[in-house]
């Protein structure tokens, strides 16, 4: 207490002229201090999340501004077989990942919340996948998934458990399979983490009560621990949700949304389409497909905000 | 209660080993990769596990032979610019909608979070355009201003809760004592939010490293690149794959932020797991 105070002049003049009284007036400060962050928000967030709005109704090309089209864009799209793979792409890949990194990050969290020699780096470790950029691990899947040189193919002739090699990327179904996985391996720290965290405020003494009353492990984490962690776990999963429908950087720079568009989740066919081919409307509106994603979060989380 | 070796081997060593395994494999492989020279690198005879004799080979051709040293400053400037854009904003507004309670702070303390969750998917074409009018195209500044549209909402709410967590009662002491707002904030509450505003400081840098959408549509020119889009499109030519340099490019593209985060994981655990409980 002692520092603190006398860092502070004792007797600071309260200004008197104008600007101090502007500095003194919380809802001025207040205003005034908000104001560079609201600005670059406003700018470059909420102008541009209208724009793109707006955009999606339009036929709008690079370097034209075009002009409205209704739901042209929308019908179009409806139509379009490629896109229509796109959403399916999009709801596989986002329900299998999310749900596999829930459960997987969830075994992880419980593993590393025991008391064992060597946790404070365990933990730290894992998180290495989330921190790293994820275009560079991506760039090491896409080595690992190499027809030819693929060191999985490499383990598994070397077992004899496959003989020829195998195209992970140029199979529908398998290259799909393999960018979940990789989305996965990305995506289970962050869940691990959040749900440590979580797992680290569940008093012992409710496990101590329910071991008097007879209960197992599997009981103990059901009845327990699951209820407790409930509201991280939701808006650890809401939160993930949103991250995976709207990947770009995995399938972009793993498949670029091949073979033969067979891969595409909004995000790529969005920027193949606005920005590589130019139909910039076209891309807008398949950008505002994330937005019923965006919304149904955000319902969601409001939902468990209130309730605590 | 007991438990049995086999057990503990079964039930905790072995899942825990399979989760640490997978989860670092990639780390190894890259590791591996870079150093491996290119007669061993593509001869599947060889045990592909191992490196028989590591040479430094690409990552001399990584340094000297592609545009890496460019995108390394890039991404550097822009890392730290669009840091340094973010805290100042996040700070600032932070602390008046948590402690100066103005008309209409409670309502933009729900917009920031609102705009936390809106993934750069939706935002990128109509940047692009956006970019373009303001004659930002292939510059930096293009990026060190859209990055804290996502640094700013998360760095905000993570230090609203540090604001938060500070009594109130230590600023009242100082403004009973004679000082301004503006003396209250610099000498009491922002060295009292150090920890928070460290662990902000970390996440904006490494989410300004490894950005990639907005350093891939906004930037064109080679040589203007980040390392995340650059060698993921410089490096991978036609049916050429440079594997071992792109390896050491993916080595030494990861150690920045790998060294931040071993300095202060802590931190980062704090701001991850604060963000999320708030």
């Amino acid at each position: 207490m002692a520092g603190i105070e006398a860092t502070v002049p004792a007797r600071a003049r309260r200004p008197a002229d104008l600007i101090g009284r502007i500095l003194e007036n919380p809802h001025a400060l207040g205003v005034l201090m908000v104001t560079p962050a609201v600005l670059i928000l406003a700018i470059f967030l909420a102008y541009p999340f209208g724009l793109g709005v707006w955009l999606g109704f339009t036929n709008a090309t690079i370097g034209q501004a075009g002009h409205f089209v209704g739901l042209g864009n929308f019908r179009y799209l409806l139509g379009d077989s490629v896109f229509r793979l796109a959403v399916l792409n999009t709801i596989l890949y986002a329900a299998s990942a999310v749900v596999c990194k829930l459960l997987l990050g969830m075994l992880l969290a419980l593993l590393v919340n025991r008391e064992f020699r060597g946790k404070r780096i365990v933990r730290a470790i894992m998180l290495l996948p989330w921190i790293v950029p994820t275009s560079l691990s991506a760039l090491v899947f896409y080595w690992i998934y190499d027809p030819t040189f693929s060191v999985i193919t490499w383990a598994l002739r070397r077992i004899g458990l496959a003989h020829g090699f195998i195209n992970y990327l140029g199979d529908p179904n398998l290259a799909r399979a393999s960018l979940i996985a990789a989305n996965i391996w990305r995506g289970i720290p962050f869940f691990a983490i959040g749900l440590l965290a979580g797992l680290q405020t569940v008093s012992t003494t409710l496990y101590e009560a329910a071991e008097i009353d007879g209960a197992g492990p599997w009981q103990k984490f059901w009845f327990v621990t699951w209820p407790l962690l409930l509201p991280l776990t939701v808006v650890v999963t809401v939160f993930s949700t949103i991250m995976t429908v709207g990947d770009f950087q995995l399938i972009w720079i793993i498949t670029r949304g091949g073979p033969a568009n067979a891969t595409h989740l909004f995000g790529t066919l969005a920027y193949q389409r606005a920005i590589q081919g130019g139909f910039i409307g076209e891309g807008a509106a398949i950008s505002a497909f994330v937005l019923p994603v965006l919304v149904g979060a955000v319902l969601v989380s409001f939902h468990y905000l209130r309730r605590e | 209660m007991r438990r049995s070796a086999l057990t503990t081997a079964l039930t905790f060593t072995l899942p825990l080993g399979t989760f640490l395994g997978l989860l670092l494999f990639p780390f190894y492989w890259m590791l591996v990769t870079a150093v491996r020279p290119n007669k061993e690198l593509y001869n599947l005879s060889l045990n592909q596990l191992w490196t028989l004799h590591p040479t430094w080979q690409h990552f001399q051709k990584l340094l000297f032979a592609t545009h890496f040293a460019p995108w390394l400053g890039n991404t550097m400037v822009i890392a730290v610019g669009a840091t340094t854009v973010a805290l100042s904003c996040s700070v600032l507004a932070a602390y008046a909608v948590q402690r100066l309670r103005f008309r209409g702070s409670g309502v933009l303390g729900v917009a920031i979070f609102l705009s936390y969750l809106v993934p750069p998917v939706i935002l990128f074409i109509p940047l692009a355009r956006i970019i373009n009018e303001l004659g930002l195209w292939d510059r930096p500044a293009a990026l060190i201003l859209t990055y804290p549209t996502f640094l700013i909402p998360f760095a905000t709410w993570l230090l609203m809760g540090y604001f938060r967590s500070i009594p109130a009662e230590l600023e009242d002491c100082a403004r009973v004592d004679g000082a301004t707002r503006i003396q209250v904030l610099r000498h009491i509450t922002l060295p009292l939010a150090l920890p928070g505003i460290l662990s902000a400081l970390i996440f904006s840098f490494t989410l300004s490293w490894n950005e990639y959408l907005y350093a891939l549509v906004f930037l064109s020119s080679t040589g203007a690149k980040t390392i995340p889009v650059g060698l993921a499109t410089e490096l991978i030519t036609g049916d050429v794959f440079q594997w071992g340099p792109l390896m050491a490019g993916a080595l030494l593209g990861s150690v920045p932020v790998a060294l931040i985060y071993s300095f202060f994981v802590e931190h980062y655990v704090a701001g991850l797991t604060g963000a999320l409980k708030e």
